[in-house]
């Protein structure tokens, strides 16, 4: 009998890293620019979407959702209202959405063809941990943060800060009756994601989606380009 | 929260790297894990446990090595490692820096292996 050590020097997620670098050639050869929406339950994913989708639609560009929940396809019918395509995908009980699923939901997507998208939003699990490690062949990561849940989210969930390329803060019509301190938000997601991007947005009023939509077009620009 | 999904991959990742060697028993499995990679040491080895429960890899041990977080200070012109992923300053002149050097590593390493016969891998 011999001992022996065999070097495997994989990652652990090889096989959705794989899937997900296939899925970015796919959404890049399509044109579509593809973003992934990370947030705590409750921060206002589905209603800043829903705004998303409804403004993009009016601008005259083309959007679709697909949006991850453990059960119901409540978010699903919230956002088709918007008219654009939506697709829920129920994860049953799993606290994030991986690369298999999605490619599973694009396939079959009835009505929907990849390449006559401009933007394909994809809302994850509400869940600041899991999400961080699995890759959905996304060009932006959007990390979202409402005004209701504390200046030092940023600190306690650094891993999926720092992974993400836009941040969001939401519910900024509320901020003074919540005590918001905007300067200690901006400063602890600069503390752990530095020269971030960062909108500070109602879905409510409107407030700040400009300048994102703004942010969106010039991504899908660059996108195109490169 | 995902350790058992990770425990899962694991699984699959050692049993068909040491199915090269029929016969052979999996010791250890060495894993190296970034102070990014948001996995809980004491969940994984729990989740760990209960994944390899009456396979050919119960009892194998997990191994971890952890790695500390090194970020490329672009006014220091050099990689240094952060004391705390609280901050990503440089530790030594305080200047933020975002580029990220090492520190998200959710990587197999190796395994060791009890080899009981002769090989028939196609390894070398």
């Amino acid at each position: 009998m011999t001992t022996r050590i065999v070097e495997l020097r994989r990652g652990i997620l090889k096989k959705n890293d794989e899937l997900a670098a296939g899925l970015r050639a796919r959404y890049a050869e399509a044109g579509a620019l593809v973003l992934n929406l990370v947030s705590s339950p409750g921060t206002g994913k589905t209603a800043f979407l829903e705004r998303t989708l409804r403004e993009l639609k009016q601008a005259g560009a083309r959007a679709a959702a697909l949006v991850g929940d453990l059960e119901t396809d409540n978010d699903a019918r919230r956002l088709a209202a918007s008219g654009a395509p939506v697709r829920q995908i129920n994860t049953h009980g799993i606290c994030h959405l991986d690369a298999e699923m999605i490619s599973k939901h694009l396939d079959g997507w009835e009505g929907v063809e990849l390449n006559q998208l401009d933007y394909l939003f994809i809302e994850n699990v509400g869940n600041l941990v899991c999400p961080s490690s699995y890759d959905l062949g996304e060009k932006i990561r959007v990390a979202l943060l409402s005004v209701t849940e504390g200046e030092d989210k940023p600190l306690k969930y650094p891993t999926l800060f720092n992974s993400a390329d836009a941040a969001v803060i939401t519910k900024i019509d509320i901020a003074e009756p919540c005590g918001f301190d905007r300067d200690l938000a901006l400063k602890n997601i600069h503390e752990i994601r530095p020269g971030i991007k960062i909108f500070e947005t109602s879905s409510k009023t409107g407030a700040g989606m400009a300048e994102w939509l703004g942010y969106l077009g010039e991504v899908r620009a660059g996108a195109i380009e490169s | 929260m995902h350790e058992l999904s990770l425990a899962a991959s694991i699984v699959e990742a050692v049993t068909e790297a040491s199915a090269n060697y029929p016969g052979s028993t999996v010791k250890e499995v060495r894993l190296r894990l970034g102070a990014l990679s948001d996995v809980i040491e004491d969940s994984l080895r729990f989740c760990w446990d209960l994944t390899v429960e009456g396979t050919p890899l119960a009892g194998a041990a997990l191994v971890v090595t952890k790695i500390p977080v090194i970020v490329h200070c672009a006014h220091c012109n050099d990689d240094v490692e952060l004391e705390s992923v609280q901050s990503f300053r440089c530790p030594r002149c305080g200047e933020l820096a975002a580029d990220l050097r090492q520190g998200k590593e959710l990587e197999i390493e190796s395994i060791e292996i009890d080899d009981h016969c002769v090989e028939q891998s196609s390894e070398e």
